[in-house]
């Protein structure tokens, strides 16, 4: 069991050293996502209409999601579909600007479990593979979303 | 394939996938397994049984189920070289994405050559710990998602060709315990999954030819380490290296690699097909002096 602690300590010392820490103010300012080929992530997702597309499919697939669907029950899905446009388009690098809530305020009382995330996501990508986003640019976008978790889940 | 070995794992999956659909509107019924982790997140099972890729285990906790719940899964594997054939099958608990429980039974054995009809079996129980990090969700830092984990592995002896116990090869114990840590991290950005595993042993050949030897006898820490592409949410390309100590004069024992595809259809099922590079295995004894390589499938099954 020595060795054990011996190695764990080691190893976390090697991950301490290497770990920076930096956030994403996706909320606050523009973020120029760059797809592979110089062009942006925006560019490859179709433009406004292509995000566009992808959030009204996306809305679509959450109504029929019987894991999460009870969350848009009360939510005025337009206002909702609008605001989602917008941060999509401003997290791909497109020109907008978030102006919703910040995510921490607008989910704060629903009691959200990694399971509603997660269900969130998933129904996304349905949507954006339906739409044909290349799977690196669906990537991209996930990979700004996903440190939303810790503001977005409470429990 | 064995057959009665297919038909547990077929029945067990069947009865995994049917009884146990999760009821996401009621929120009391935190009883049933939420299948709410993201597909591919569990890992595939390895041949020791615990998860990551095939032949290393990953900081990944297995299963479906996140923080709230629990998953589990069997898993048979098949891999095939010039000289010998491992077919390793067993089972692994998620529970709160915290803590992992895997068993795994191995049958090792040599079908050409001078060793045909040698066998070996060895039993492994296994334990991982998440200790930190999250591989899914901390995208916005370098941080990783960090486990411990333990193999125990027990060796049942040699059997066919010859009868005893696996000291009679020159190894010391016919038992032992691995002790690793791992780091996984998975970088969405770049479509990448990357994992670096210390693993403290002194197994032979994982075990199979026990544990330590005449050349040297006492703990090393190797070196494992894996980077996949996430080709999309069903298809993982991977590449897996995993050093090993040289514990035993008679065995010319080196390193493990293998380069893989993996299948994710639904959360219910993978299948994972490789080539596998086993290295030297028993070289002197075998006459084949080449790399032991070839064909690697797995199958896992679960929630």
């Amino acid at each position: 069991m020595n060795r054990l602690i011996q190695l764990v300590l080691a190893t976390s010392l090697a991950v301490c050293t290497a770990t920076v820490s930096y956030s994403v103010l996706a909320q606050t300012a523009p973020t120029m996502m760059t797809a592979d080929s110089g062009d942006t992530v925006f560019d490859h997702f179709g433009g406004k209409a292509g995000v566009g597309k992808v959030i009204d499919d996306f809305l679509v697939i959450w109504q029929a999601d019987p894991r999460i669907s009870g969350r848009l029950a009360d939510a005025d899905v337009d206002r909702l579909g609008a605001l989602l446009k917008e941060q999509v388009t401003q997290l791909t690098g497109g020109p907008a600007m978030y102006s919703g809530k910040d995510m921490q305020t607008a989910h704060a009382q629903m009691g959200l479990h990694n399971v509603d995330f997660n269900a969130l996501a998933e129904d996304l990508q349905l949507s954006m593979e339906k739409n044909g986003i290349p799977s690196r640019d669906q990537n991209k976008l996930l990979a700004k979303l996903a440190p939303m978790q810790k503001q977005i889940v409470t429990k | 394939m064995k057959s009665h070995h297919i038909q547990t794992v077929a029945l067990v999956a069947t009865l995994a996938g049917m009884s146990l659909t999760p009821v996401w509107a009621d929120e009391s019924s935190h009883a049933m397994p939420d299948m709410g982790k993201l597909l591919a997140t569990g890992g595939v099972s390895s041949v020791e049984g615990a998860a990551g890729g095939g032949i290393t285990p990953w900081a990944l906790i297995s299963g479906y189920g996140t923080r709230d719940s629990y998953g589990a899964n069997v898993h048979y594997t098949e891999l095939g070289t010039q000289d010998f054939q491992l077919d390793t099958y067993g089972a692994a608990l998620g529970i709160m994405d915290r803590v992992e429980l895997s068993i795994a039974k191995q049958d090792f054995k040599s079908d050409r050559g001078p060793l045909n009809g040698l066998k070996i079996r060895q039993d492994i129980v296994g334990i991982k710990v998440k200790l930190a990090g999250d591989a899914v969700y901390d995208q916005d830092s370098w941080m990783p998602q960090i486990a411990i984990g333990a193999e125990h592995k027990k060796n049942d002896g040699l059997t066919g060709l010859i009868n005893g116990p696996v000291t009679a090869l020159g190894a010391k114990n016919t038992s032992g315990t691995d002790y690793y840590v791992s780091a996984t991290k998975i970088f969405l950005d770049q479509s990448v999954l990357a994992n670096v595993t210390i693993r403290d042993t002194e197994a032979n050949q994982m075990g199979l030819l026990g544990f330590g030897g005449d050349l040297h006898n006492s703990y090393r820490a190797e070196f494992e380490g894996s980077l996949a592409y996430l080709i999309n949410k069903n298809w993982v390309l991977g590449t897996e290296y995993r050093a090993k100590p040289h514990n035993l004069a008679a065995d010319r024992e080196g390193a493990y690699y293998d380069a893989f595809v993996a299948w994710f259809p639904t959360k219910h099922y993978s299948v994972t097909l490789a080539y596998a590079n086993l290295g030297s295995i028993a070289a002197p004894e075998t006459g084949n002096n080449g790399k032991q390589s070839g064909a690697y499938l797995s199958l896992q099954a679960g929630f």
